[in-house]
């Protein structure tokens, strides 16, 4: 057993993290943040899976970043730095997109929500915060646009699993019952006023992710109290890594494994939320290339049918040995308690059933592609 | 947790427990609750020959996959077939639930290994830092 990274003190906090420490949360440095992977007092990452998957668990969010655009000309600018068509957002509405680079490979995905008329709220991933904000800023320049980081202005909590939203509904007047899926709304929570509130997550749950202000005292109070509310509810605080287990079991991509600076929007099979037919966005011209010439790789989604668990960066090979790809991310899955792994394969690898081999420590270990999410919630909300 | 005085350790983290010329192999606390929730522990065929500082099989949590290195050298004659159903049991009882017992090739390897105190002393300076 090899010794535990132990983490160092230039790691970034989030307003959270002494409450975090109080609770006995295990804490890692994930992209230079030091955040709770686990809560052993909530029984740890299975425990913490299961309770998103049949009640209700919290996470802190609050090292993702917030860029705000806004000023008459927000829309196209918008519209220039994103893959999906951000002219089809209503006020209050938010859509799954991703930033790209000329060459149609990932500066990041992102969550766009529509406040007002001009006024659009991104929401970005922790570990290239500052890597987007000088994209963002760079390629609007010619944009009648104010360009704001408002990555540490934010606490952001998420509230995911079927009981979210009875927990919520418990702090606040906003009416939770009429926001839909991807939608915002504003509304007095746990005594603060103006809170906005979006129905997002990152879980394959029903869910919530509130922004509150970032000051400590008030961020402690606010996961305190939803606690609480929560308790009859079975709630949970959760970490990085159930977090993790519950996207990988519902395919939702994670920045730096199955999509990055040198995979295509085709590769990743995300075709949905990119959107050709729109006016001109970076990297479009070298997608409809792309597309014309056909991808060499696509994400395939895998089960373990030996003994094994496939981890991130493992070979994929065929049946005599040959290289194939490799994993992107791979785990236990606690909800289906099976080993499953997303991997890039060249496309004749990938047809449903076809028969695969990780490569874990020296050894080839058999897996069939399936399709994937491999987790879909039930649609009863 | 108390980690028990008749065992020795190792800075990987096993523990052994000598008895004559059979020891009995585990992981200890601090590895299983570095490790969090164990899924999967891979274990050698009994009659393997496993040598000192070497890996002898790998322990998997939700998060990390992690080698198991020999404590001593010797021949595996046992193997804790329950672990293959139930690797949970290494976090619920981590110095009950062993996972091989091997015959030791020399009982006086474990003399260089860690006493309890000091594996204590050890874990406590890995956690400080």
């Amino acid at each position: 057993m090899p010794a535990v990274e132990a983490t160092t003190p230039t790691l970034r906090k989030t307003a959270l993290h002494s409450t975090h420490r109080q609770m006995g949360a295990k804490m890692v440095d994930f992209n230079g943040w030091e955040m709770p992977v686990e809560y052993p007092s909530a029984g740890g990452i299975i425990a913490e899976h299961m309770a998103v998957r049949t009640a209700v668990g919290i996470f802190d969010v609050s090292h993702m970043g917030d860029i705000r655009l806004a000023g008459p000309d927000a829309l196209a600018a918008v519209q220039h730095i994103s893959m999906n068509d951000a002219s089809r957002l209503a006020v209050n509405q938010a859509q799954y997109s991703a930033l790209l680079y000329p060459q149609g490979t990932f500066v990041d995905d992102v969550i766009i929500h529509r406040l007002a008329e001009h006024d659009y709220l991104l929401v970005i991933n922790a570990g290239t915060r500052e890597k987007d904000f000088d994209w963002v800023q760079e390629n609007t320049r010619q944009f009648d646009c104010g360009v704001e980081n408002l990555s540490d202005d934010f606490t952001q909590i998420a509230i995911q699993g079927r009981k979210a939203a009875r927990l919520l509904q418990k702090l606040t007047d906003a009416d939770l019952s009429g926001l839909r899926f991807y939608w915002v709304t504003y509304g007095t929570l746990c005594g603060l006023r103006n809170i906005l509130i979006a129905r997002t997550g990152y879980t394959g749950e029903d869910g919530f992710e509130i922004y509150i202000p970032s000051d400590e005292l008030v961020s402690a109070r606010v996961w305190q109290e939803i606690l609480e509310a929560g308790a009859e509810f079975g709630v949970v605080p959760c970490g990085l890594g159930s977090r993790n287990t519950l996207r990988l079991e519902a395919r939702l991509p994670l920045y730096g494994h199955e999509i990055s600076d040198t995979i295509n929007v085709w590769e990743a099979g995300l075709d949905r939320f990119c959107r050709m037919d729109k006016p001109e966005f970076i990297g479009q011209s070298a997608l409809a290339l792309a597309q014309a010439s056909g991808t060499k790789r696509t994400l395939a989604g895998l089960e373990m049918i030996e003994r094994g668990i496939a981890r991130d960066g493992y070979k994929v090979l065929d049946g005599v040995g040959r290289e194939l790809g490799y994993v992107t991310s791979g785990s236990y899955a606690p909800f289906l308690k099976k080993n499953i792994a997303l991997a890039y394969v060249a496309p004749e690898f990938s047809a449903l059933g076809n028969i695969l081999w990780v490569e874990i420590r020296g050894r080839g270990v058999q897996a069939r592609v399936v399709t994937t999410p491999f987790y879909k919630r039930p649609r009863t909300v | 947790m108390s980690y028990p005085t008749d065992f020795k350790y190792t800075k990987e983290h096993e523990w052994i427990k000598g008895d004559g010329k059979v020891a009995t192999i585990g992981i200890t606390h601090y590895a299983q609750d570095s490790l969090g929730d164990i899924v999967f522990v891979e274990l050698p065929k009994t009659g393997t020959q496993i040598t000192k500082g070497k890996t002898f099989g790998s322990v998997e949590s939700v998060k990390a996959v992690s080698d198991l290195y020999a404590p001593a050298s010797g021949v595996v004659t046992d193997v804790n077939a329950e672990l293959a159903n139930s690797p949970e049991k290494v976090n619920k009882d981590p110095h009950g639930s062993w996972m091989i017992k091997i015959n030791l090739q020399d009982p006086n390897e474990l003399n260089s290994l860690l006493s309890a105190a000091d594996y204590e002393k050890f874990i406590n300076e890995e956690t400080a830092h």
